[in-house]
């Protein structure tokens, strides 16, 4: 069997929630001189395992604040678990927020070059891809101006164009399956169905039992940062849905 | 070792986005000025007309040509002291970014101190107009000025590593800094002759990291002496220890980052 594409190993996320925030020094030391810095702890996750196989399609579900977010902040790389192991054999793409790198002063063109450079890609490739991107996003009028410019919806077409066309081998979804105008809906949801086919694994997270039945394998159900199942979509949907 | 090229490959992988980076920083400074590139220039050369009007007659018998020595330590001063000050909001202010993407964060700090290398590069041509103008005299050691740049871009980015990380913990370290970093001007003998300060308060030059580099670069391009190999060797070894800090206080401290953004 080929190595697992994901490996998750006993993953615990543990925060520190300070009464307050104490990130000056004045603070520090007016705290620490009256003996107040308290702080209570906190588990987003708790020993959390599982593995995914290239090419699988995982569905997240669970109530707000059960550590779904979290969860896939570990996977992208951004968060390091306080204990436990993740292993990612691939390159991520993000379509968490769209557009996060966005810098709202330079044109749509710039900006497909410095999101497509966090996203980890050389010029090179960037300079092939860059007609399709723009094709895509269906902004090859406005190109040229400035970011600061242009609507939410445009921002947001923009970023899914970049973070779709980049080719990684995990794409992360947390509910952004409507983005932008009917038309350009019907496109993104086409798109990452064509994704999927092609055989890239993804990850998706939404509160939408339907859209996770209907279009992933394998589902997590977190509630509040343990594993509560971990199986087939159809059954875990089940058993979440008989839960409420 | 594999730890070392696994950090080569990313490195390798994100050195684009570095420089996407580095020229999103200069063209964020010229944005919407008219003299653009050129003001990198004309700063320094308006700050030494001023400094040279009011302290030239004060020190006049002891500095011959007070705009080159002046100019040859404010530039490298106001460098490393635009450098540091801006790394310490590097981090905070790509906070949004770091929220939502992984990236090496210290390409971050990394493209800051490129950028500020860069602006220092362009205003050095102040140092070389002024020379031409005044005739000052050039010996053949003034070859030994890439020596001294590539030392001082490392010593600064070894703090401004250090620096970045600390802010990030303690964000009202940069108001105790920008009073330490008039301290440390002062400390430098950039518009008065270091002669002048009496001898039992001269260990203030030596322990004051920059001032070697200062006084290096003074010696092959405005005395035109052969550099001392007691400072080529002081220089080094700054740039490597700073470094050393810096990469490991950021190595360790950089995965907490994202809980005090």
């Amino acid at each position: 069997m080929e190595n697992p594409i994901i490996t998750i190993d006993n993953v615990t996320m543990q925060f520190r929630l300070s009464h307050e925030k104490v990130n000056s020094i004045k603070e520090y030391f007016i705290r620490m001189l009256k003996k107040n810095l308290r702080y209570s702890d906190f588990y987003a996750l708790k020993n959390i395992s599982f593995q995914v196989q290239k090419g699988q399609r995982i569905g997240i579900i669970g109530p707000n604040g059960a550590g779904k977010s979290t969860l896939l902040r570990i996977i992208s790389g951004i968060m390091k678990p306080t204990k436990g192991s993740i292993q990612v054999n691939g390159s991520v793409s993000p379509l968490l927020e769209l557009g996060a790198g966005f810098d709202d002063e330079f044109s749509g063109a710039e900006n497909i070059y410095l999101n497509g450079a966090i996203l980890g890609k050389t010029k090179h490739f960037l300079d092939e891809h860059f007609e399709e991107i723009v094709a895509y996003s269906e902004l090859a009028e406005f190109i040229d101006s400035p970011v600061k410019n242009y609507s939410s919806g445009m921002k947001a077409k923009l970023g899914f164009s970049i973070a779709t066309q980049v080719e990684s081998d995990i794409l992360i979804i947390d509910e952004v399956l409507g983005v932008g105008d009917q038309n350009f809906k019907k496109k993104s949801s086409a798109k990452i169905k064509e994704l999927m086919e092609k055989g890239i694994t993804t990850i998706l997270v939404s509160h939408n039992i339907e859209q996770i039945r209907k279009l992933t394998d394998k589902t997590i159900w977190l509630e509040e940062g343990c594993m509560k199942a971990f199986g087939e979509s159809c059954e875990v949907c089940e058993q979440y849905e008989a839960n409420e | 070792m594999k730890r070392y090229i696994r950090y080569f490959k990313t490195f390798q992988q994100y050195f684009f986005l570095l420089t996407v980076l580095v020229k999103t920083d200069i063209k964020k400074k010229y944005k919407g000025s008219f003299l653009g590139v050129l003001w990198s220039l004309i700063n320094p050369l308006l700050d030494m007309i001023v400094m040279t009007i009011v302290f030239s007659t004060l020190f006049q018998r002891s500095i011959d040509n007070f705009p080159v020595y002046l100019l040859t330590g404010r530039l490298l001063f106001g460098f490393f002291s635009q450098c540091t000050k801006a790394s310490m909001k590097s981090i905070i202010s790509s906070a949004k970014l770091i929220k939502k993407i992984y990236i090496p964060k210290y390409i971050i700090s990394l493209s800051n101190v490129i950028a500020n290398f860069l602006f220092f590069l362009i205003s050095l041509v102040a140092l070389i107009i002024i020379m031409l103008a005044t005739r000052a005299p050039v010996s053949i050691y003034i070859l030994y000025v890439p020596y001294y740049l590539i030392t001082l871009f490392f010593f600064s980015c070894g703090v401004s590593l250090f620096l970045s990380t600390l802010t990030v913990f303690f964000r009202d370290l940069e108001h105790i800094y920008t009073v330490f970093l008039t301290v440390l001007m002062y400390a430098s003998a950039i518009f008065y002759p270091a002669e002048i300060i009496p001898d039992r308060f001269r260990f203030i030059l030596t322990i004051n990291p920059l001032y070697h580099f200062i006084a290096g670069f003074r010696a092959v391009v405005y005395h035109g002496f052969a550099p001392e190999a007691k400072n080529l060797l002081v220089c080094f070894a700054v740039a490597v220890v700073s470094m050393m800090i810096g990469i490991i206080v950021f190595e360790k401290k950089q995965d907490r980052f994202i809980l005090y953004l």
